[in-house]
């Protein structure tokens, strides 16, 4: 059975179930009961009609709860809930759910489980095993999430821009489990991007492509941390390089830029070299020129201060480093780095042990500590 | 089964026999001591008596209740004296001398020179919930 397909419907099935009265809530738990039951029993029949199929069982499913609710609460009174009869269900309401489930009034871990479950169609577990949280944590998460939005009109029109923050933190801050977050982050930008066409939706989307491409680079074998400039170039995947560059040039073109874009561009930059020597560091510096205008991100300028250190030598990147915050994640890492290239080995190895003591990940933080470890070694031949 | 907490600090504990702060070593023997620990949980999860790892920033503070309608004061960091916690590693096993097995390996991960770091780790029973029967 296609798991993908099902939880591809998901959001449609949704749609439907509101369309015809169902409140979001019940609605997204109907949904869910639905998925349960058609894993357990498309294996043995599978169903010529997946859609409707869900649709059915769902929708029983919620008039099944709607009526224990109404005996519940009215035990005299019986009240029968009948199906309202809706508009035609050729209507799409994905659009819909993603501006819902990224609701501003949502906090941004609500906003990434509900997202996860109502639009991504993943379970419970799958989504509580990902986050490393209890189960029934993750459950509590989104019974709250769905409270809090209980108001919020189905077909109110969204953010786009909301939507687009859920989505980077699903493909960023994803962790571990039987769920790619990274793919599915994907596969949910790539289904927006069709429903809507946004240039920062397609900003978005190019640099998830790109940055994935590079995922089978990124770690060694035992699960070392290699960085860009030492990453076997021919362990990228081309295909995705490929689609991310056509992604994000159509979006260019149309002359609205944004901070996606702009991250795109970079990481384009980088696929497009090579090796670490080709890399075209004073294009990237444009780039984080504008980036910095959009975002006014100090991590923007930590990062533009390195790409400085390579386009005009680490002096010049020392420099644009000399003003930010030493506080700043990762500044230890970078001061470090551009010590090392400037000649100062001793420093160097003093910061990157500093910034190994700061590493938000322990990846990070052996990485760093290698890296001191390296000078040091160095220093005492 | 009984759960136990294999404890490691990044201060408070005796000094190990090869006492070499880690940035001292070579990135081969930094390498070395990441892949004995990573192999070390994986076997642990095969034997069945993996629980739970995690590792902590050495960067923390006290924090207390300060009364009704203030925020909570906070304190620390504090002097090199203090305790510092550095990471955990939960196992359940069959018995205490099963713990005090694995804590010694454990404690024999290479470090500088590629000789056994022979770290002091703290091995802590868990409280368990009241059996069923106790008469």
């Amino acid at each position: 059975m296609d798991e993908t397909l099902l939880r591809r419907l998901t959001p449609a099935v949704i749609g439907i179930l509101v369309r015809r009265g169902a409140d979001f809530a019940a609605a997204e738990d109907a949904v869910q009961d639905s998925l349960v039951e058609a894993v357990r029993v498309w294996p043995g029949s599978p169903s010529q009609d997946p859609k409707g199929w869900l649709v059915t069982v769902a929708w029983r499913k919620f008039l099944d709860a709607a009526r224990a609710d109404t005996s519940r609460r009215h035990r005299e009174v019986r009240v029968e809930v009948e199906p309202v009869p809706g508009p035609g269900e050729a209507v799409d309401d994905t659009l819909q759910l993603y501006f819902l489930c990224a609701h501003p009034s949502l906090t941004p871990a609500s906003a990434v489980a509900l997202t996860l479950r109502a639009v991504g169609g993943l379970t419970t577990r799958q989504i509580a095993q990902a986050y490393l949280v209890p189960e029934a944590t993750m459950a509590q998460r989104i019974s709250r999430a769905k409270r809090t939005i209980s108001g919020v009109r189905f077909n109110q029109p969204g953010d786009v821009a909301t939507v687009l923050r859920v989505l980077y933190l699903v493909f960023n801050e994803g962790y571990s489990g039987d769920v790619d977050l990274a793919d599915e982050a994907i596969r949910l930008t790539r289904q927006l991007a069709v429903k809507t066409y946004h240039e920062e939706v397609a900003g978005l989307l190019a640099l998830m492509l790109l940055h994935h491409a590079r995922r089978p680079a990124r770690t060694a074998p035992d699960g070392r941390l290699v960085p860009l400039a030492e990453q076997d170039r021919s362990l990228w995947n081309t295909r995705l390089i490929a689609e991310g560059v056509d992604v994000l040039q159509t979006a260019l073109t149309r002359d609205r830029l944004g901070e996606f874009q702009a991250q795109a561009a970079i990481a384009a930059l980088h696929a497009d070299a090579q090796t670490a020597e080709e890399t075209d560091w004073v294009q990237i510096v444009e780039w984080y020129d504008e980036l910095v205008r959009l975002t006014d991100s100090p991590v923007a300028r930590l990062n533009r201060a390195v790409a400085v250190g390579e386009a005009d030598g680490p002096r010049a990147g020392l420099a644009a480093l000399a003003g930010l915050d030493p506080a700043l994640p990762r500044h230890a890492a970078a001061a470090a780095y551009l010590h090392e290239r400037d000649g100062d080995p001793v420093t160097a190895a003093r910061l990157y042990a500093e910034a190994a003591r700061s590493a938000p990940s322990l990846p990070e933080r052996d990485h760093l500590t290698r890296q001191a470890a390296r000078l040091n070694a160095r220093l005492r031949r | 089964m009984a759960k136990y907490l294999l404890l490691k600090h990044y201060r408070g504990a005796p000094a190990s026999v090869n006492d070499v702060p880690m940035d001292r070593w070579t990135p081969e023997e930094v390498s070395a001591h990441m892949q004995y620990m990573r192999d070390f949980a994986a076997r642990l999860e095969e034997t069945g008596e993996f629980v739970d790892s995690q590792a902590l920033s050495p960067e923390g503070t006290f924090v207390r209740y300060d009364g009704e309608g203030r925020p909570p004061v906070t304190d620390g960091p504090f002097a090199e004296t203090k305790d510092l916690i550095a990471g955990w590693m939960v196992i359940d096993v069959e018995s205490y001398e099963r713990a005090l097995e694995l804590a010694g390996e454990l404690s024999a991960a290479p470090g500088a020179g590629g000789k056994p770091i022979h770290e002091w780790l703290e091995l802590r029973p868990f409280l368990t919930a009241c059996p069923t029967i106790t008469e």
